[in-house]
């Protein structure tokens, strides 16, 4: 057993992997924080006829392209692209180096905004027409309507999917270790390298994000229940 | 009290109203039947706008639908629907307190003392904390029958008020609709339930494929029906 997990000498290592933790929980906070802000805009832009082909444009791009090549293409080729734009054509000399956990922050929000998108307008449409029918048969003016009924049972309903494109986030948030970025993979990789060990600090940073994804869908799932009004 | 004069009303390609006329006596009960599509729930949503009219005029206590504020029609007319409709992040009591408070202005107090009045009357004040979602289908549509009736509408409409529940719970609800023929209110109901029309109802309306085709008092409109159609009608489903 003591050949198979070397608990011994990876002991040390394990403070610095759990650090790791902060900076996934830090890029899914604020992906999902700005994806509801940019989820909101999208659904308002979806619902105007001059914005509507952009932001259908734009889900369709996100949703339909790695996440990997997006983080990619924001942090190492839009520098590029911006050098050779204003530094070659315009004979300017300014660094376009962009820091990586910004380019994450970024491409995280991005992305995640078109996910959102889809869950509030789906939530949306989830609200009973027939409830709406009777606040207008009994005179609620619109903002009131949006304000007590329309939102409160989308968000409801769309609670459990918001949750669920959170805890993608922070599995999906590993792929930052290809930046550089010291989240939990990238502190993985830098464990290995240093004591030629893969499987032990794979296996601690499996359990960190096991453990976290199990409290957060908990915590899910408690929320969930508290916004039910008895229906479950 | 309420009158409709030569209104149409079209979905799309789909002409659902072709030139209704009728004036609904005030403090009397109307039954409007017929068979599905044949234009009579969107006769009775007309009448509280949630239909707009392509062309006619609808009185409402002696005044168009259209130069009443949208509060103010509202106020007179109250509307219980087939699939009850209760806001299903409220309370029970919060359905029926919620216009009270945010259109009628009343304060929460207040509103809480005349809906648990309303709720008593229908039998459904021991359910206040509930949520909708944990009722039968008849507590439902009593807690809509309430939300409605404290408001004091002087016209209410009722589309296919039984429809939608389990036929153990249709007589309850209707039991309390039976009270309320006998308080003044003029009621117009949507039913499919030809006894409770023949036994509640003070006039029954007949319509087919948008126009209405018989209009008379119960009595004589159960015993002798006069066109063809009424006849085809009533003997299919009596």
């Amino acid at each position: 057993m003591e050949n198979l997990f070397n608990y011994h000498a990876i002991k040390e290592w394990i403070p610095y992997l759990l650090k790791g933790i902060n900076i996934t929980l830090l890029i899914a906070l604020i992906a999902a924080i700005f994806g509801v802000i940019i989820g909101i805009v999208l659904v308002v832009m979806t619902n105007h006829k001059i914005t509507n082909k952009l932001a259908v444009a734009y889900i369709d791009v996100f949703r339909g392209t790695p996440l990997l090549l997006q983080l990619s293409i924001i942090y190492f080729a839009l520098p590029q692209i911006m050098d050779r734009l204003i530094n070659d054509y315009l004979n300017f000399n300014i660094s376009f180096q962009i820091a990586g956990l910004t380019a994450a922050f970024i491409t995280f929000s991005l992305n995640s905004g078109a996910y959102i998108s889809e869950i509030i307008r789906s939530g949306i449409n989830s609200v009973d027409k027939g409830e709406l029918e009777a606040a207008k048969a009994l005179g609620i003016s619109k903002f009131h309507v949006y304000k007590d009924i329309i939102l409160p049972i989308a968000f409801r309903n769309s609670f459990p999917s918001l949750m669920n494109e959170f805890v993608t986030l922070v599995k999906e948030s590993s792929i930052v270790s290809i930046i550089g970025i010291q989240d939990l993979m990238r502190r993985q990789q830098i464990v290995t390298s240093q004591t030629y060990m893969y499987f032990e600090p794979l296996v601690i940073i499996g359990i960190i994000y096991y453990v976290v994804i199990k409290i957060l869908s908990y915590v899910g799932r408690k929320v969930e229940v508290k916004l039910s009004y008895g229906r479950s | 009290m309420v009158e409709v004069k030569n209104i149409y009303k079209s979905f799309g390609d789909l002409q659902v109203l072709k030139k209704v006329n009728y004036r609904f006596k005030k403090g009397k009960t109307t039954a409007i039947i017929g068979a599905s599509g044949s234009g009579k729930s969107t006769l009775l949503r007309c009448i509280n706008q949630l239909e707009e009219i392509d062309d006619g005029t609808i009185i409402v206590d002696g005044k168009k639908i259209n130069e009443y504020k949208h509060t103010a029609l509202v106020s007179k007319v109250g509307m219980v629907f087939q699939q009850f409709n209760l806001f299903s992040n409220m309370t029970v009591l919060k359905n029926v307190t919620y216009a009270l408070t945010k259109v009628k202005k009343i304060n929460k107090k207040e509103a809480e003392k005349l809906a648990l009045a309303a709720l008593e009357t229908v039998n459904v004040a021991d359910k206040k904390d509930n949520y909708p979602q944990t009722l039968s289908g008849g507590e439902k549509q009593r807690v809509a029958l309430a939300r409605a009736l404290v408001i004091k509408p002087e016209v209410m409409l009722f589309d296919e008020p039984t429809s939608a529940l389990d036929p153990e719970m249709v007589n309850e609800v209707l039991d309390e609709i039976k009270k309320l023929t006998k308080t003044g209110l003029t009621n117009i109901i949507v039913t499919h339930e030809m006894g409770f029309a023949k036994e509640v109802a003070d006039e029954v309306i007949y319509m087919d494929e948008g126009k209405i085709i018989e209009a008379t008092n119960a009595k004589d409109f159960f015993s002798h029906p006069k066109k063809a159609r009424t006849k085809q009608f009533l003997n299919k489903i009596l």
